[in-house]
């Protein structure tokens, strides 16, 4: 199975820079198939990161956010070593998580 | 009540309690702003009632994005406790693109790739002190990506 998820957290000069590249197709409900139907709306809507456990982020998505997300954000105080994870739910209830340790930049 | 009834209802307590994100993502998520189809009823939606000009947040977004399918942007705000960082497309169907609420030392900025319909002003906005601020940026779109 393809990657839903990739992640990668590096601490450089006290900041940490997280990047996570979702696997997802983001249909709008707009979008019409091969055969002219409405493709029904599939995205996600939630995404929320964690440092050690404790929230840093809370991202509300709509429809759009472009297909296979990408977004990058920044943490202070972490250490290298310490855990980002990182989940996402959309809105037909399916959900996916990562989890890595911050490098060194 | 008695001793089977209190176990019952605490075994409904943790059943809930378990089912929490799939509740809490309904409750979460700001459908009102996210549906809406004009920029003013989304801000309505987010609570923003009036956005005061800065130059203390960057919006960096292309002049001319080629495929409106995927325009990377940059948002960073140096306004002492923001909150959130909203983003909007005036003229996307549904204007709010994402709102980032930041807490416990995550930094106020974010980079990601949205779709565009057409050219359009892009705008964030960002909430901080309870406060509401807007930066502006018009990207030109090539070929429009909201399907």
């Amino acid at each position: 199975m393809a990657d839903l998820m990739k992640i990668r957290a590096r601490l450089k000069d006290g900041l940490t820079e997280v990047k996570i590249l979702m696997s997802h197709p983001m249909e709008t409900g707009r979008r019409k198939g091969d055969f002219d139907e409405l493709v029904p709306a599939h995205f996600i809507q939630l995404v929320t990161a964690t440092l050690n456990g404790k929230a840093v982020l809370e991202a509300q998505w709509g429809t759009g956010v472009s297909k296979n997300p990408y977004l990058t954000f920044r943490l202070r105080n972490a250490k290298v070593g310490d855990k980002v994870a990182v989940v996402w739910h959309d809105n037909k209830g399916e959900s996916n998580a990562i989890e890595t340790a911050i490098e060194p930049g | 009540m008695n001793r089977r009834t209190w176990i019952k209802s605490v075994g409904v307590l943790l059943a809930l309690a378990m089912s929490a994100p799939l509740r809490s993502l309904a409750a979460v998520w700001n459908k009102p702003a996210f549906e809406a189809q004009k920029v003013d009823a989304a801000l309505h939606g987010l609570g923003v009632s009036q956005a005061s000009a800065t130059q203390d947040v960057v919006l960096i977004a292309p002049d001319m994005a080629e495929n409106g399918a995927i325009v990377q942007i940059e948002v960073e705000s140096r306004i002492p406790n923001t909150e959130s960082i909203a983003i909007l497309v005036e003229k996307n169907p549904t204007p709010l693109i994402a709102d980032f609420i930041f807490s416990n030392g995550a930094d106020p900025y974010v980079v990601t790739r949205i779709k565009m319909a057409e050219t359009s002003e892009l705008k964030a906005i960002v909430k901080a002190g309870g406060q509401y601020f807007s930066v502006t940026k018009k990207v030109e779109v090539a070929l429009g990506g909201c399907g």
